[in-house]
């Protein structure tokens, strides 16, 4: 297990916690777009750009990065934060552009106006097979140890035989060059995942497809950082990182509640706080937490 | 422009357009390192095994998971590679259709689809099997070029010409044999209508194996009628000025393919010239139905697809008695 020192792991968390303050900006801003998946990955997306991934924000397309695919495109707010804070090209007020005409933030991922993306994406199921694209281009080239595929996917788009045929290929290949991090926050559009269409046992199916299988706190920084680590000791096998999250991590009245994956403050459950407060709290919150972890 | 003797119809060689395309998929292979063929459990009989058995480092056996194979594809583009996927069109472009939409045309992903199966020429294993829709719901796709061979050599070149364009595209092939009459040597140029017989009272314009019908009719009819047979192998981007001129000549136009007259070639050559010279048209084709099993020929027979039958429908048209 790599050692964080407390005050890189309160760094991480501050800058997650900022991140989270951007998403409930940017939705709110747009009145548009999704609110509980982007914040459940804040913590995640952190350890990514600040930590994990080989990558060079100034240098985006720099043929040794690490490719992070997003397959579960409706979640880009956490992204284009995320990499708005770690030095990509985005200046701040573009951030306010989110889902207007002409922007590069659409609500989906456009590859072709960002393709610091890697992808674009939106429908569901099919990030997966394009990262077992990607892997299998490095085999090719014979760059497999030189970089790394990872792929974030949602848990409910496992629902998506797609999902299952790219599961079974990656396998079959032995791509150890791959992982995929499952956002398990157990929220889909109709409810949760258990009602809408069971998935559990989640880490068992993995494992019977010929899948290196570990689970993860996706809120503890320590831990997320240590996991996706251990992943390069992997051989022979592609990895899954299943990652347990709250949908709308951070924000009291928006945690767990599955109303609150597609609908920006302001348009979300009035049952326990206001909609034309929603925004307001929101931030209140997270502002709250910041001042907490900065005199921490 | 066409084989020795082409009009010799008893001693014509026939040969499955998809051999073409799989020979050409092997032969470009040996100068194109970032080239790579994926399969979906069709390997042989859409003919992807022959660059598969010369270069298996650079095969992926998808299995019968076709719209994983078509996200991977779409993976492989965007690392810079040049993936050629093959099996048959109802599973190569009608089951993945939405993966294909969003991982590639609308990335602008480099992918060449090369079908086989297309058209009631698929013959004895009935409608399920027999793709008479593809170029409807490929031509309807930003970015994307759709190309239908005439026969095997076209075919074998048109897998070639994909390569060095960009954007996805789409190889049409029938399953079936098909008489051989272009050339080897013949010019081949994507989005570039042949003009394959001059004439003056009506054009006949068709793709894969209905154009060596026309041309047996036009020589037919020569006395009676002069048909001016256009090979339309790009539908897309279509080549609107060869067909405009041609029709502002003639005054007629008759388009005849194995798909659907609903969106099909048919349909592209009708919004060419309602929109630039109406002219009086007849479409003929499979009519938006589902056909059945049965050989090939029986069903070009009965279905109106084989020489006599686009004769007598053309005759119709053209009043020709």
């Amino acid at each position: 297990m790599s050692y964080i020192s407390p005050q890189k792991l309160k760094e991480l968390e501050l800058i997650a916690n900022r991140i989270r303050q951007g998403v409930i900006k940017m939705v709110s801003i747009a009145k548009s777009g999704h609110t509980g998946g982007p914040l459940g990955m804040a913590d995640i997306f952190t350890a990514f750009y600040f930590h994990v991934l080989k990558h060079d924000p100034k240098n985006p397309m720099w043929p040794e990065r690490d490719r992070l695919i997003l397959s579960n495109g409706h979640i880009c707010p956490v992204r284009y934060q995320t990499m708005y804070a770690a030095g990509y090209d985005i200046a701040e007020e573009e951030l306010g552009t989110f889902r207007k005409i002409g922007s590069r933030l659409e609500g989906h991922p456009n590859y072709l106006r960002m393709p610091a993306l890697e992808t674009s994406s939106g429908p569901l199921g099919e990030g997966l097979a394009e990262a077992v694209g990607f892997a299998l281009a490095a085999r090719f080239d014979k760059k497999e140890k030189d970089y790394h595929i990872w792929c974030l996917t949602s848990d409910g788009e496992h629902d998506e035989g797609m999902t299952w045929e790219a599961i079974n290929i990656a396998a079959k290949y032995k791509l150890s060059n791959l992982t995929v991090i499952i956002d398990r926050n157990n929220i889909q559009i109709d409810g949760t995942t258990e009602d809408v269409l069971p998935l559990e046992p989640l880490s068992d199916k993995y494992q019977s497809f010929n899948w290196h299988v570990m689970e993860m706190n996706g809120h503890d920084m320590q831990e997320i950082i240590s996991t996706l680590e251990e992943v390069k000791a992997i051989t022979e096998r592609p990895t899954c990182i299943i990652a347990n999250t709250i949908p709308g991590k951070g924000v009291s009245f928006m945690e767990n509640d599955y109303r609150w994956h597609g609908v920006p403050p302001g348009q979300g459950p009035e049952d326990r706080v206001p909609r034309d407060k929603q925004t307001e709290m929101a931030l209140a919150e997270l502002k709250v937490t910041e001042e907490k972890i900065l005199a921490s | 422009m066409f084989t020795e003797n082409y009009l010799d119809e008893k001693n014509i060689k026939w040969k499955p357009m998809r051999d073409g395309s799989g020979i050409g998929m092997m032969e470009l292979g040996a100068e194109k390192k970032d080239m790579v063929v994926l399969a979906a459990d069709t390997m042989e009989s859409s003919r992807a095994h022959f660059f598969a058995e010369k270069y298996p480092e650079r095969f992926i056996q998808c299995g019968i998971a076709e719209q994983a194979m078509i996200g991977i594809a779409s993976g492989l583009a965007y690392q810079g590679k040049v993936p050629y996927a093959v099996t048959y069109a109802p599973f190569l472009i009608g089951r993945p259709w939405e993966p294909i939409r969003t991982t590639i045309a609308y990335p602008e992903r480099h992918v060449i689809f090369v079908s086989s199966h297309a058209g009631i020429s698929t013959g004895q294993d009935g409608p399920t099997h027999q793709m008479t829709e593809d170029i409807s719901i490929t031509r309807c796709l930003p970015n994307f070029t759709v190309i239908c061979p005439a026969d095997y050599e076209e075919s074998r070149k048109a897998v070639k010409a994909a390569y060095d364009l960009k954007g996805p595209v789409y190889i049409r092939n029938a399953r079936e044999a098909t008489p051989m009459f272009t050339a080897e040597n013949a010019p081949f140029e994507v989005g570039k209508a042949q003009i394959l017989r001059e004439g003056k009272d009506i054009t006949a314009i068709g793709h894969g194996f209905v154009l060596y019908w026309l041309l047996l009719i036009a020589e037919e009819l020569k006395d009676k009628i002069s048909i001016e047979v256009i090979n339309l192998h790009t539908i897309k981007p279509i080549d609107k000025e060869t067909i405009i001129a041609s029709a502002k000549k003639t005054g007629k136009v008759f388009t005849v393919e194995d798909h659907n007259i609903i969106g099909g070639m048919g349909s592209a050559v009708a919004e060419v010239l309602a929109e630039n010279n109406p002219a009086p048209l007849y479409r003929h084709g499979v009519m938006d139905m589902f056909t059945e099993a049965g050989a090939a020929k029986d069903l070009w027979a009965k279905y109106d697809l084989d020489k006599e039958g686009v004769q007598r429908v053309l005759m119709e048209f053209a009043g020709v008695k």
